[in-house]
């Protein structure tokens, strides 16, 4: 049972934890799991990231779930979000396009441009 | 410093050296010592040039002029028309023009602001995104009056179909003294090509939570019914989820942050009969009876569940609600045109080359629409007519294409905005079987309580089939616009009263279509 006060600092403490993952994690990855996402094979692409993090053993990078945005027709759509630079959207992923961004977008950081349908939304 | 009159900046990326760029760049210096202008013009090699071509891209300056996928072969080309003599090649430039660069639209956005950025199965996301202030605001600093006289004032109108004004439905429905009252929440998604509220309730289901807790204080229900498809399993298990982690923060249950109001959210999971989308049908389903309408009046704020005082609103429209209230109406007219505020869900499918969903304001026309969140049409293909508002909905010509949508605007072409469901058609689809698509759904979907509706369906269907086999005459298109007219005018519920509008829509601008078809 929570009061009104608590709600508050949880509240805040949510908002603090958003701007945390900005500042102790380096990338956030959000996959769209939606119906369409699903549907698309959005499990497996979240699956792969998850496997390829932990072969990795990357510690700064944060994968996430999320509903849809609106490109149903690009699902499973994958959104890249580093601390001050332009969200990265990429669209119609596979596990083998993931293993791809992890080893170039993640590791590298160069954006994997084939697969990106948006940037900055 | 050397000083160059043009600089050719070449993004080196995984994609450019697949497409072999170093070989390209070392054609390019060759050509360019051949052509004698190694000393005016500079190679750079760099990373992304700011936007996303295929193969190898390059930038040139001073002009900003950029290609893609060029290959050695145009090298010579670039170098003798565009180096040389200042000639850009228009073959290889970018495509501005093509490239559709999704709009989301999420500065202005309501009721899927959150959708796509936060975990929809963690409610201390949706907290830290501003949620559930609303409902602390309701109850702790709001009267029920007030609540209803701010969503009155923010002219919400239902996003279900018929479009009615959402607060005044309320207003039946909060001065009534009753030992119970409910809130139902109508997720029974039926239009045909329509699936905004999954989006709405996958995306964001605490948002919908909170509308309903606000709309159950203010009309002083303690208990509320999400009656949802049976299909939507991921909103069912999302829903679920999001009740008990309200429950747990004790958002939801009895006697709320100690202001005394109870509250309990309950699901029922729908047989997927269209008719069941009628809120009375929908009542009597909650019930357990078989989904048929009832007479109106009493209408369900007077007289819904269990006889008890019932309000009934679309996902849509109660995902609405905590903006409302949180930001106050004010904020909320500013969206949308004056006599329709807000924004309004769309799904967008068909030929189009980006199906999907947005979220736009009122009143933003179907070209708007299908040009920059669907990304045109499908290549190759011209826009025909678009079936905007599912199988109850009508079908738009293109000298449609500019007009606002919105509730009021459609209605002077006698059209309707409906579910929000927009299905475009390409000039190579018939009209005559997309009407013989909806009336076979409608004899399907009849309920058959009432005769005009029972029969009238199948008569209809009888005669789409024959005109559609090239059997039929122009007497059976005018009949069939006689029957679905009588079917307006005397049938028991939305659903027999609906057929009309894509009949008269499909007839009234596509009547060449029928002569051709029919026989003389």
């Amino acid at each position: 049972m929570k009061t009104l006060a608590d709600l508050k600092k949880i509240r805040e403490k949510a908002q603090e934890e958003m701007k945390l993952r900005g500042g102790n994690v380096r990338i956030k990855i959000v996959v769209g799991m939606g119906t369409s996402g699903i549907a698309m094979g959005a499990r497996e692409v979240m699956k792969t990231f998850l496997e390829e993090i932990a072969n990795r053993n990357l510690t700064d990078v944060l994968v996430t779930q999320t509903g849809e945005k609106g490109l149903s027709s690009m699902e499973p759509v994958v959104d890249l979000i580093e601390e001050g630079k332009p969200k990265v959207t990429y669209g119609n992923m596979t596990p083998d396009k993931v293993k791809k961004v992890v080893v170039e977008h993640i590791v590298n950081g160069r954006t994997v441009s084939d697969y990106v349908v948006a940037t900055g939304n | 410093m050397k000083y160059y009159r043009s600089h050719i900046l070449v993004s080196i990326n995984e994609t450019s050296i697949a497409a072999g760029v170093h070989g390209f760049i070392q054609a390019l210096r060759n050509e360019l010592a051949k052509a004698d202008l190694t000393d005016e013009i500079n190679i750079l090699e760099t990373g992304p040039l700011g936007f996303f071509g295929r193969g190898i891209c390059i930038t040139v300056y001073p002009e900003n002029v950029s290609y893609e996928a060029v290959k050695v072969e145009d090298i010579s080309e670039l170098v003798q028309d565009h180096f040389l003599k200042g000639r850009p090649v228009k073959r290889l430039m970018l495509d501005a023009v093509n490239k559709f660069s999704p709009n989301f639209n999420y500065a202005n956005r309501i009721v899927l602001r959150n959708s796509g950025i936060i975990d929809p199965e963690n409610i201390d996301d949706y907290i830290g995104a501003g949620g559930y202030e609303a409902w602390e605001k309701a109850l702790t600093q709001m009267q029920p009056a007030d609540i209803v006289a701010e969503v009155k004032k923010s002219g919400l109108r239902g996003r279900g179909g018929a479009g009615f004004p959402a607060g005044v439905k309320w207003s039946f429905t909060a001065p009534l003294e009753a030992p119970q009252k409910y809130v139902v929440v109508n997720a029974d998604e039926g239009e045909p090509g329509t699936f905004k509220d999954r989006l709405i309730m996958e995306g964001d289901p605490h948002q919908l939570l909170e509308g309903i807790m606000i709309c159950a204080r203010a009309i002083g229900a303690t208990k509320a019914y999400i009656y949802i498809r049976g299909e939507y399993k991921l909103c069912i298990s999302r829903l679920e989820l999001a009740i008990k982690q309200a429950k747990e923060y004790g958002i939801l249950g009895t006697n709320i942050f100690e202001s005394g109001f109870d509250l309990d959210i309950m699901i029922k999971i729908g047989a997927g009969a269209y008719v069941c989308g009628e809120e009375t049908a929908l009542i009597e389903s909650l019930e357990g009876n078989r989904g048929n309408p009832r007479w109106k009046p009493p209408f369900p704020g007077v007289k819904g569940l269990w006889q008890a005082p019932t309000v009934v609103n679309n996902v849509e429209t109660l995902a609405n609600v905590p903006f409302i209230i949180a930001k106050g109406a004010e904020e909320y007219m500013k969206y949308g045109t004056p006599e329709c505020t807000g924004t309004k869900v769309y799904t967008i499918l068909g030929d189009v080359a980006h199906p999907g969903l947005c979220e736009v304001d009122m009143g933003t026309t179907l070209r708007t629409i299908i040009n920059e969140y669907a990304g045109g049409m499908k290549k190759g293909f011209r826009f025909k007519a678009a079936l905007v508002g599912g199988a109850a909905g009508v079908i738009l010509p293109d000298r449609m294409l500019d007009v606002k949508m919105d509730f009021s605007s459609l209605n002077q072409y006698a059209a309707v905005l409906g579910s929000g469901a927009i299905l475009v058609m390409n000039e190579h689809q018939s009209i005559v079987d997309m009407l013989w698509s909806i009336l076979r759904f409608f004899r399907h979907e009849s309920c058959g309580k009432c005769s005009p509706c029972k029969n009238g369906t199948q008569q209809l269907y009888r005669l789409i089939t024959k005109i559609k086999k090239g059997e039929g005459t122009m007497d059976d298109v005018d009949l069939m616009h006689t029957i679905a007219e009588t079917m307006l005018h005397t049938s028991f519920c939305a659903l027999g009263q609906s057929p009309i509008m894509a009949i008269r829509s499909a007839i009234e601008n596509f009547r060449d279509e029928f002569i051709a078809i029919t026989k003389k």
